[in-house]
This record gives C-alpha cells, sequence and structure tokens, in this order.
C-alpha cells in the first residue's frame, strides 16, 4: 500500500514536472527575523523562476514543532543553526541541502536618537529601566544577548531590568513602543543599505557573543519538489547574498 | 520528571493574579451590571458593546492597544507617570489592568443577567416596607444575585487563568512578576521540554475542566453567559 502511494506519487510528481516546470510552488517555513529580506527575496525569486513561494513566519522553535507534527512545510529557513541540525538527526530533511544562508548580527538599540553611543557605554551606565532581549531559550539573538552581557561583566547589574520577548520580533516591538529604553536586537530589524534607519544603536562587536549561524534546510516533504530545491540554489546565489547583505546580515 | 520551582513560581503567580483580579471585577463590575440592567439611558447600548469587546478582539489586538496605550508615549503611560506610578508594562500591576479589561464581560454580563431576571417587583416590595436604594441593594439585590456573583467569579477567576495573549504582549516574560503558567507552557513549547510543557498544559487542562463541572453541575445556577 505504502509502496504503490510513494510510486503513485512519484508518478504523479514526474508528470507534473514535466508539464509544467516553471509553476511549481515551495511551502517555505522562514524564522521571524528573515520575515522581512525574504519577502524581497521571495519577490525576486518568484519574477526570476516563474516558481510561487508560499512564506509561514514564526518562532525557530514553534516551527520546529510544527514541522515534528506534519505542518506542510518544505523548505525550513532557521534563526539557528542547531535546529535544522535537530530534523536532519531525526530524518526529517534532504540530506546534504543544508547551509548556512545568513549570519546574524546583534545591535544594541534605542527607539531614542541619541541614547546609545557607539560603544554601548550606555549599558555599563545603568539608568535604564528595562532592557528588551529575545527569551535566552528559544531566541538565538536572546542567547547572544545574555552572552554579551556576560562577557562585559553586566549579567548580574542588568538582570532585574531584563524583559523577554518571545522572539527577536517583540524584543524589539518592546524597544519600538518605547516601554524598554534599550534592547538587544537584530541588525536585520532596524538596518537597511547600509546604515540604521532610525533611533539610535551600537553593533555590537563579534567577539562579544558566539556567531549566530542561520541555516536553511530542505525538508523531507519536499523532496521531489523542484521549486525547493531552486530556492535553495537561489538563496545561495549572488542576488540573495545582495538582499540579504543589504538587511545587515554576514554571509 | 515534575514541576520545578519556576513552574511553581508561574502557578502562584497565576492564582495571585487571578484573584486579584477577580475581586476588582466583582468591585467594579458591579455598578456596571446593575447600571444596565436599570438603566433607560441611550448609552446602554455603547456601554454594553465596550462591556462585551475583548469578547470578539483576539487577545493580541487587546495586549498590543494596552502596551502602546500604557507605555511611556501613551496616553495612561503619561498619565501613570506624572502620577509618579512609573509605567505599567512589565510589572504585575500592568497585568492585572490588562486582565480587568479582559475578564471584564465575563462577570459584568453574569451579573447584568442575575439583576435583571429579579425584576421590579421585589424593589417596589421594599420600597413599600421604606428601605431605602442602598438598603434594598445590601438586603434585597445581592442575596437573589447570590448565584450570578458564584457564575461571575468562577467565570471571571477561570477567564484570567487562561489568559495568555494580553500577558504576553503586555508582560516581558519576568519570572515571579510577569511569568503566569501560560506563558510558562509556551516557553516550554518553544524549547522543545515537551515533558515540562506536558506537566503543565494537563494541570491547566484538569483545572479548567473541575471549574466547569461544578460551574454546570450546579443546580441553582444556570451555566455559561446566557
Amino acid at each position: 500500500m505504502k509502496r504503490s502511494l510513494s510510486l503513485l506519487t512519484a508518478v504523479l510528481g514526474a508528470s507534473l514536472l514535466a508539464f509544467s516546470a516553471q509553476a511549481a510552488e515551495v511551502q517555505v517555513a522562514v524564522a521571524a527575523n528573515f520575515a522581512v529580506p525574504l519577502k524581497e527575496i521571495a519577490a525576486r525569486f518568484e519574477k526570476d523562476t516563474g516558481h510561487k513561494l508560499v512564506a509561514a513566519f514564526g518562532p525557530t522553535g514553534g516551527l520546529y514543532t510544527q514541522v515534528k507534527n506534519g505542518a506542510p512545510f518544505e523548505v525550513f529557513l532557521s534563526a539557528d543553526d542547531t535546529t535544522p541540525a535537530r530534523l536532519e538527526r531525526e530524518g526529517d530533511t534532504v540530506a546534504g541541502s543544508r547551509f548556512t544562508y545568513a549570519i546574524g548580527k546583534l545591535v544594541l538599540w534605542s527607539a531614542t536618537e541619541g541614547y546609545v553611543d557607539d560603544k554601548g557605554e550606555v549599558l555599563k551606565k545603568n539608568a535604564f529601566r528595562h532592557l528588551s532581549i529575545g527569551n535566552p531559550k528559544t531566541a538565538p539573538y536572546g542567547l547572544a544577548a545574555t552572552q554579551v552581557l556576560d562577557k562585559l561583566g553586566l549579567a548580574d547589574a542588568v538582570k532585574p531590568k531584563l524583559v523577554e520577548g518571545t522572539n527577536i520580533t517583540q524584543a524589539y516591538q518592546f524597544a519600538a513602543s518605547g516601554n524598554a529604553e534599550l534592547g538587544f536586537v537584530a541588525l536585520s530589524q532596524v538596518y537597511k543599505d547600509g546604515r540604521i534607519t532610525g533611533g539610535s544603536a551600537w553593533i555590537v562587536p563579534a567577539a562579544l557573543y558566539e556567531p549566530i549561524r542561520q541555516d536553511a534546510v530542505i525538508l523531507a516533504r519536499g523532496r521531489s519538489n523542484a521549486a525547493a530545491t531552486a530556492f535553495l540554489e537561489y538563496l545561495k546565489g549572488p542576488k540573495a547574498a545582495a538582499v540579504i547583505k543589504a538587511y545587515g546580515y554576514g554571509r | 520528571m515534575s514541576l520545578s520551582s519556576s513552574d511553581l513560581a508561574a502557578i502562584w503567580l497565576t492564582l495571585e493574579l487571578a484573584s486579584l483580579t477577580t475581586v476588582l471585577l466583582l468591585l467594579i463590575g458591579t455598578p456596571i451590571a446593575w447600571w444596565l440592567a436599570r438603566t433607560r439611558s441611550r448609552l446602554k447600548g455603547v456601554v454594553g458593546a465596550v462591556v462585551a469587546l475583548p469578547m470578539v478582539l483576539p487577545p493580541t489586538v487587546i495586549g498590543f492597544y494596552l502596551l502602546v496605550a500604557m507605555g511611556p508615549h501613551g496616553p495612561v503611560g503619561r498619565l501613570t507617570e506624572a502620577l509618579g506610578l512609573g509605567v505599567l508594562p512589565f510589572t504585575f500591576a500592568g497585568l492585572v489592568v490588562g486582565s480587568v479589561f479582559y475578564s471584564l464581560p465575563f462577570v459584568v454580563q453574569p451579573l447584568h443577567n442575575a439583576f435583571e431576571a429579579i425584576g421590579e417587583r421585589p424593589l417596589e416590595a421594599a420600597a413599600t416596607l421604606r428601605a431605602g436604594p442602598w438598603d434594598s441593594f445590601f438586603s434585597v439585590v445581592l442575596p437573589l444575585a447570590r448565584p450570578g456573583f458564584v457564575t461571575a467569579s468562577i467565570l471571571g477567576f477561570a477567564h484570567t487563568v487562561g489568559e495568555f495573549g494580553v500577558v504576553l504582549m503586555l508582560g516581558g516574560n519576568i519570572p515571579g512578576k510577569t511569568r503566569t503558567v501560560s506563558v510558562q507552557i509556551f516557553d516550554h513549547v518553544e524549547a522543545m521540554e515537551y515533558a515540562q510543557a506536558h506537566w503543565l498544559a494537563g494541570g491547566m487542562l484538569l483545572f479548567s475542566f473541575v471549574v466547569l463541572l461544578a460551574l454546570y453541575s450546579s443546580r441553582r445556577m444556570r451555566p455559561g453567559l446566557g
């Protein structure tokens, strides 16, 4: 039964491919911090290849749970490298498809102009009421933020002032609404075309935290989808790289 | 595998929040429900609709607006800062304010129904016995509306325990201050700690069932809001 079903799927898939190599659709699960650049990359990908991309955004841990419980995603763009590696170990990915599509950069940011100096001294002065970070247990940028505080020897001093967003998007929202004067957020959230878009920021030196490698992988469901393979190739290519860099990620 | 100390802290905090919210809601909700039951004012529809809003709005909408309104740039935030209270997001007091708003219809509507069911006659009878309005409220209305108060308290308490979106948007996940059980469960699931999530989620399921069972099995009370 199972064999004949997979045979049927293969035949159907092959005939679909033969009839319409251009019209395939790919379902992509995307970590919240990469939402904005992905929309831009998706638009170019659709224009250049004729494939269609459907994206779902969410926190990495949440997307993992959804994949494990049968969500119809074919490609996964994670906010870390451990979750795709775990899916790979558990046999839920196409072997050999995993690669680092972006390296996240952490920034200390305030919605207020001139509030953050370019050396991060504002942290040591400790005159703020709240510092928002992503949840270190679930958000890679949150974990990086705690590493920075540890390295600077400020972890105990600022601990009572920490507020946690469930993901980096919420950490940004706490800071953007002014409820937290300061926030450790993703550079991509406050950066476009080579400069900070508003407020004031300190781009945290990479030496102060472990690199935030964001890995992409083709999931088992995307195995025979030409659009899934095409999208990952596109993500590796120069056009996607330009967008990724413009949003403040490393490659 | 069982509950960790941070799980227990979250449970305790949730019970504190729900108790305080229920008490405040009974104090605020009773006059509103009484007014709604007695008034012939044209504003009745408007007030009724505003009270019912949290039932239809997604908690994210309520949480987002509360966050913006109570933040340092929002009207409520400016007021609380001018009063020397600081701003409310990320504080227990902020969660209480959010919960009161969020659970308001679950307290006002059972009370409203209970007050309406009493009708005019007992009050007229009390008036002929020369009871003043306060006297007749406390010695006639309150005893007659007792089942409504029980229903309102149970629903207000249970609904606050089950609150998630507002706390998530407003709380900042601070242990012992704003990290409630529902947020703790969310964190466990996000962190793939399924065993711990099961303990809390199972407990929540059991709690909710017992509360509703008590509510629906009670002969003297009419269940739900209707």
